[in-house]
């Protein structure tokens, strides 16, 4: 193995590299729930989608030998738990946040019960893009070596941003998680847009959970969320529910989460618990600096049930 | 003790309801009452049981009780190390009837196992990896565990004749004694074949963090670490992380190597199967069991993995020859003249520590050569 001694770079090439593998999750998950709650409803559940669907993927990847069969399995398995919600969520006085919790535990009690008989075998892994092969320094090629599921969710934000704004479904969305009653009178059924935009929303976590198993870390266990899909949901509020924010959010959660690891590498080894926790007090101190005790979350639905 | 026996009228009533109700729940739920165990011992895991580590080593020795006549085993996976632990032991004591209990998580002793020790008297616990101190804790407590660390000297031996970068990397969960001794017979075990080779070591803070151990295995083949070893839970996503990025990898816990069959030099494995069966033969004989138990490679509790394809000539020799050492007992890993990575002397010329001794098992130091701190 050729190696070259980087140093105290690798700190930033660990970040770098760190915000690229560790943020593709959350840019999917996150993605999705800015759908969902564009359109009114918020759905807790995607945790035990990204959990259901990471085995889903795993299990299919394995059985079949084509980790893009499990990346769509990992979608349909989403879709499912999005509509499942959504529909029930249709009902008066459902509390889609008590739905989302009760379908977070589900989704994970189902993924472990179906999930036992995949722990051990290996799948193959989805491809990645060697986008460092220019540089002779292995680190930064491995830093590089960036997978399509990264690239797919970076346009994905910047295609969602701009759907929002231009385009009739993007209106229809956000008129419906802005104001039900204005979308009844343009003819418009909430629920079933709500319905729509929350199976959406439960497939991108799916896929960002396909991420989980069939990349990086690469295999299913049990442990292999560990609250990402919890904290996407909060990425989403801290990006403002805009797409764009929520993939420079998840950039960071990722680079952040690096820090830790990177900075013990290179010797820095003293209060290493404290690194640990540099993306949640990051989190933290912009909530704080962003709010305002004289008005609502700028760019919050008027529909949610925590802003109504 | 007499006074126990002389009921009082009411708790004679009170204990006659509680027997007729449990005799109207075994008439609704006969699978209970047609069990015909003598004896029910409960196993209780920090993760799923079959995580190619730590918890699956375990539920491998519970599942080789299985056979034995008269013994039924309860288990219960993903239990955290929280008063949660607690009721698990309370509905294996009361529901399932368990008389032997092996919490098997290191944060379970203090204060949750202890605490059951004190409420059921009647209900033997051993914990695996826990400090049982006879002054200190109930009788019906105790603690079983295996020196491991010889494993990881061997690891490090192997290691040491394999590296070429001379920087070895280690992926740890908490800095505890145990981890702490692995950490540093690792890198002894390298020292013992090249004293200029240091080891990296980062911290996760968890046992179990699939996306972290991942970033820490980049981080440390990033530094130039060119052979890698952990002590977490499921090793799996370093070994294969590791050697994804062509670095090769020492074993922990169980046998990796179906996971990057190339790359994998050996490992340190448990063998709790011999180590329950002895607790459950003196069980069923009726003996007091044993509070504190410990043993090495020699006592069968802990094995190595068959060496890799990887692995040189030089360093067989050396790893059969230092095996065969270790089987004799009496060999230490820690002596003297030794320094901690922060200076202080941890083992003065002519002093050693052999594995069985208990000041091992409070070790709070990373040794000269290993890059880390312990907090």
């Amino acid at each position: 193995m050729e190696t070259t001694d980087i140093g105290l770079w690798g700190v930033p090439l660990a970040m770098l590299g760190g915000a690229i593998r560790v943020s593709t999750p959350f840019i999917f998950v996150s993605l999705g729930e800015a759908i969902t709650e564009r359109s009114g409803r918020i759905n807790l559940g995607l945790e035990g989608t990204l959990v259901f669907g990471a085995m889903s993927a795993y299990a299919v990847a394995v059985m079949t030998g084509s980790p893009w069969l499990g990346l769509l399995a990992a979608a349909v398995a989403g879709l499912c738990f999005g509509l499942f919600h959504g529909w029930i969520c249709k009902f008066p006085k459902v509390n889609d946040i008590a739905i989302g919790i009760a379908l977070m535990l589900f989704g994970s009690g189902l993924a472990f019960f179906f999930g036992k008989p995949f722990i051990q075998p290996s799948a193959l892994d989805l491809p990645a893009i060697p986008f460092g092969s220019w540089s002779g320094i292995p680190q930064v090629q491995a830093a590089l070596n960036v997978n399509v599921l990264f690239l797919i969710g970076a346009a994905l934000a910047v295609f969602l941003w701009w759907a929002f704004r231009n385009t009739r479904i993007g209106l229809i969305v956000r008129v419906v998680g802005d104001s039900a009653d204005a979308a009844r009178a343009m003819g418009l059924n909430p629920n079933t847009v709500r319905l729509l935009a929350t199976g959406v929303g439960g497939a991108l976590a799916g896929i960002g959970g396909a991420y989980l198993s069939l990349y990086y870390p690469g295999s299913w266990t049990e442990r292999i969320s560990s609250g990402q899909g919890l904290m996407a949901v909060a990425l989403v509020i801290f990006a403002r529910w805009n797409p764009l924010g929520c993939f420079a959010a998840a950039l960071l959660f990722g680079g952040a989460g690096a820090l830790g690891p990177a900075l013990q590498s290179v010797g820095v080894t003293q209060g290493y618990y404290l690194f640990y926790a540099a993306p949640y007090i990051l989190t933290l101190v912009i909530m704080i600096a962003t709010s305002s005790p004289s008005r609502t979350l700028a760019g919050a639905p008027g529909e949610l049930s925590i802003t109504k | 003790m007499t006074d126990k026996f002389l009921l009082s009228r009411r708790d004679l009533l009170k204990t006659s309801a509680a027997g007729a109700a449990l005799g109207l729940a075994s008439a609704a739920f006969p699978i209970r009452a047609a069990r015909a165990a003598a004896a029910t011992v409960g196993f209780i895991y920090v993760g799923p049981k079959d995580d190619y580590g730590y918890n699956q080593a375990h539920a491998e020795g519970a599942a080789a009780l299985k056979g034995i006549e008269g013994i039924s085993i309860v288990e219960e996976e993903n239990v955290p190390e929280t008063v949660d632990v607690q009721k698990t032991m309370e509905s294996m004591i009361n529901l399932d009837g368990a008389s032997l209990i092996f919490p098997t998580s290191f944060g379970y002793f203090d204060p949750h196992m202890l605490a059951m020790c004190a409420k059921f008297p009647d209900v033997q616990f051993r914990h695996c990896g826990g400090m049982w101190n006879k002054d200190k804790h109930p009788m019906n407590a105790g603690s079983y565990f295996g020196y491991i660390g010889m494993g990881q000297y061997l690891n490090g031996v192997v290691a040491g004749h394999t590296t070429k970068s001379k920087k070895l990397g280690f992926v740890a969960a908490k800095p505890i004694p145990q981890v702490l001794l692995n950490i540093n017979s690792f890198l002894l075990g390298a020292r013992s074949v090249d004293p200029a080779i240091t080891c990296q070591v980062i911290f996760t803070g968890e046992w179990s963090l699939a996306v972290k151990e991942a970033e820490a295995t980049n981080a440390l083949v990033d530094q130039g670490a060119d052979v890698i070893t952990c002590h977490v839970d499921s090793p799996k996503v370093v070994v294969e992380t590791a050697a994804g990025r062509g670095a090769f990898v020492c074993g922990y816990h169980a046998n990796q190597s179906p996971l990057a069959p190339e790359k994998y030099l050996t490992g340190a494995e448990w063998n709790w199967a011999k180590v329950y069966k002895m607790f459950v033969d003196d069980l069923v004989a009726g003996k007091p069991l044993p509070n504190f138990t410990r043993g090495g490679l020699a006592d069968g509790f802990v094995k190595m993995s068959p060496l890799g394809p990887a692995v040189g000539e030089a360093a067989r020799k050396q790893f059969d020859a230092t095996l065969a050492e270790m089987m004799k007992g009496g060999f230490s890993v820690i002596k003297g003249p030794l320094k901690s990575n922060k200076g202080t002397i941890v083992a003065t010329e002519g002093q050693a520590f052999v594995e069985t001794a208990i000041e091992l098992e409070s070790m709070d130091y990373l040794v000269e050569g290993v890059v880390g701190s312990t907090a």
